[in-house]
């Protein structure tokens, strides 16, 4: 159950990569977000109030505030697709399959505690920490590099499914809120930077060089 | 008191967004420092701070940071009480607020034993500081501000990520999995090597970024070049020596698993990196801002590279922390009086700035002989110290390197800070209202005697602090 969720994470990366659609980026991102909801539940062997409140607060901050702070910032600046990506989509399709094969990898050569072996949770995580910074580094509008940044925070969140208990709930609840304020604050600049630049394309942001 | 250090600056970041004269309300800030410095020096007399059962200790290296924080902090703000006051059209309600919260989680970046909790405030602090750098809200500060969200956050999602391996380095140990720093330290011979290596990669890298280490610095020039200079002098000085704090703790849990060489070596590499990166980008540089925020990537360089030499270098590095931020913060102010002055900040257009602003001229050109070593200044003293270090050590190859690019930089500097500050300004900056004036200038002076007093002299207490500071970090056989 927790691998089929895990290989759904996966698909979800390629989704992303392999779209141009920014409301099926979004959209995928937040049904990820759901999902890791829910694995935070399955990680947890016995049912207690702490993890199942986590994890409700992380399926809705990342499955429905961010998505729809995301949304509404598209709905202001008035685009829908990204256009013409540093690399397009096939390649970074094939990119985010090498990736993934290298999470495994890597993952394969570090020890594993006994009860994750086997298990997707390191190699899942790894992958789509690497998913993430691919549509960062490879997209141009400003909502499709917050996206990026999503879905690397989205791994980074798997990794944490291998030490539920050594994290504090405060933490827990400081890192979900630190994320949610960031992406407010990054909406406000895509308004803003649309509003100055006329364009989201981040390419505009290329006056400040050597 | 450990809690006091930082619920006091929060409280006033509320008062501030409460206030509603837009007049009023920056006299808040400087109120803010000094209660923060008085709380500092109050808790550096106690024998132990902590709170929060054992989350929040004050310790060897993390009291030095706070000290200096906290002096550059108060300041910076008794600067920003001046500097607002010359906008007085422009609300200044958030860019208050976020400067009080942002010493709040400084003061909680130096305190906090639980790396979770460390990182919290450290993605804190750059949201709380991007609304300061777009105070200007000009096209440019946006560019520079979303580079650094966007650069940032990254960053310190990596940084989330790396402390996360080093909890499962515990897990794989066998061990409860914990992330409070006594354990980890007082376990670390049993964490899990390969686990233990890749974490502290994956930190060095994601706090580095914080900290603007080159390969990870783009987006130091770009914020530094564009932000108000007190906010420069609050990252330059203040930010990026609590992300070294955090890195100095990551290496003391490597040492203390007998493992510290790797970590050593990586810091070696990436300091110089650091060097020669700066020394290209500062010859020829034209923006004067923009250099500074290189002379600031060359420094954390220096600084990762003396605790990579270890022995002596630790104790240099400690003290260069110190000249270094309080130099930075002579720099930065006495360049935004320069650039406001010009309305410009390439030497394209800003000459003669010791005719037109005769003080903060005089504070660049002394801020430039002090940073790049020259006696009697502060970092002259730490900088040979690391290079004595370097030699007695046996690392000729690193101590020709550092002495060249230190000799390069020299110039490099040297070229931009002399165009400046000589010659005959134009006509256009000489017609321009901005004078220097207290509030502007007294925080310069105060840091220049401060550096050049460290030079001369190091009083009693600010030594015991560095080498209490060093003590903590030395490896123990």
């Amino acid at each position: 159950m927790l691998d089929a969720l895990l290989v759904t994470v996966l698909l979800l990366n390629f989704f992303v990569l392999g779209t141009s659609r920014l409301r099926a980026v979004i959209n995928a991102t937040a049904l990820q977000g759901v999902l890791l909801g829910v694995l935070a539940i399955l990680v947890h062997h016995e049912f207690s109030a702490r993890p199942v409140l986590i994890a409700v607060g992380a399926a809705l901050i990342k499955g429905v505030a961010i998505p729809w702070l995301l949304l509404r910032a598209m709905r202001d600046v008035a685009i829908r697709r990204e256009v013409e990506p540093f690399i397009g989509y096939i390649p970074s399709l094939f990119a985010g399959a090498v990736a993934t094969g290298l999470a495994i990898v890597f993952a394969g050569t570090l020890p594993l505690a006994e009860q994750h072996v086997g298990s997707l949770l390191v190699p899942g995580s790894l992958a789509t920490v690497l998913t993430g910074f691919i549509v960062l580094t490879t997209r141009r509008k400003a909502i499709t590099q917050v996206a990026g940044y999503l879905i690397l925070e989205n791994g980074i969140f798997i990794m944490g499914l291998t030490l539920v208990e050594a994290i504090p709930f405060l933490v827990e609840v400081g890192v979900l809120l630190d994320l949610l304020v960031g992406i407010f604050i990054m909406g406000i600049m895509i308004y803003q930077i649309n509003r100055e630049f006329a364009s989201l394309d981040t390419d505009r942001l290329s006056h400040l060089r050597e | 008191m450990a809690i006091a250090l930082i619920v006091v600056p929060l409280l006033l970041a509320l008062v501030a967004l409460a206030i509603p004269s837009n007049r009023l309300r920056p006299w808040l800030v400087p109120l803010g420092g000094a209660a923060h410095l008085a709380l500092v020096i109050y808790a550096l007399t106690e024998a132990r701070v902590s709170g929060l059962g054992g989350w929040l200790v004050l310790d060897g290296v993390a009291r030095l940071v706070l000290a200096l924080t906290s002096v550059l902090f108060f300041l910076s703000a008794v600067y920003a009480r001046g500097y607002l006051a010359l906008y007085p059209h422009r609300s200044n309600r958030v860019f208050c607020a976020c400067m009080l919260a942002f010493v709040a989680m400084l003061t909680l970046i130096a305190e906090a034993q639980h790396l979770g909790l460390m990182w919290v405030a450290m993605e804190t602090t750059t949201l709380t500081s991007a609304p300061m750098l777009y105070f200007q809200r000009t096209p440019l500060s946006l560019e520079a501000t979303w580079k650094y969200l966007l650069i940032g956050s990254v960053g310190i999602a990596l940084a989330l990520l790396g402390s996360l391996f080093l909890g499962y380095a515990a897990l794989r140990g066998g061990l409860d999995p914990s992330l409070l720093l006594d354990d980890l330290i007082r376990d670390a011979p049993r964490l899990s090597r390969p686990w233990l290596r890749s974490a502290f990669i994956i930190l060095f890298v994601g706090y580095g970024t914080k900290m603007g280490l080159a390969p990870m610095h783009s987006w130091k020039p770009d914020a530094y070049g564009e932000a108000p200079g007190l906010v420069g002098t609050l990252l330059a000085g203040g930010l990026t020596n609590c992300a070294f704090l955090a890195i100095l703790r990551f290496y003391k849990i490597c040492s203390a698993a007998g493992d510290p060489r790797f970590a050593e070596e990586l810091m070696i590499v990436t300091g110089l990196f650091s060097m020669g990166v700066a020394g290209v980008f500062m010859a020829r540089q034209k923006d004067f801002k923009r250099m500074l925020a290189y002379s600031s990537v060359e420094h954390m360089g220096i600084l990762v590279l003396g605790v990579g030499i270890g022995g002596a270098g630790i104790f240099g590095a400690m003290l260069h922390m110190l000249n270094n931020g309080l130099t930075k913060g002579v720099l930065f102010l006495s360049a935004a009086n320069i650039h406001r002055a010009y309305g410009s900040k390439t030497t394209d257009e800003v000459r003669g700035a010791l005719h037109r602003l005769p003080v903060s001229g005089a504070l660049l050109l002394a801020g430039f002989f002090a940073i790049t070593g020259s006696p009697p200044f502060g970092p002259f003293l730490s900088e040979f110290t690391i290079l004595n270090a370097a030699i007695s050590g046996a690392h000729y190859v690193i101590a020709t390197l550092f002495l060249l690019m230190l000799v390069v930089i020299f110039t490099g500097m040297g070229a931009t800070v002399l165009t400046v500050v000589q010659g005959k300004p134009s006509p256009k900056a000489e017609a321009t209202t901005f004078r220097d004036d207290f509030s502007t200038v007294a925080p310069g002076i105060v840091l220049i005697g401060l550096v050049l007093m460290l030079g001369i002299y190091i009083p009693g207490p600010v030594d015991g602090l560095i080498r209490d500071a060093a003590a903590a970090l030395e490896t123990k056989p």
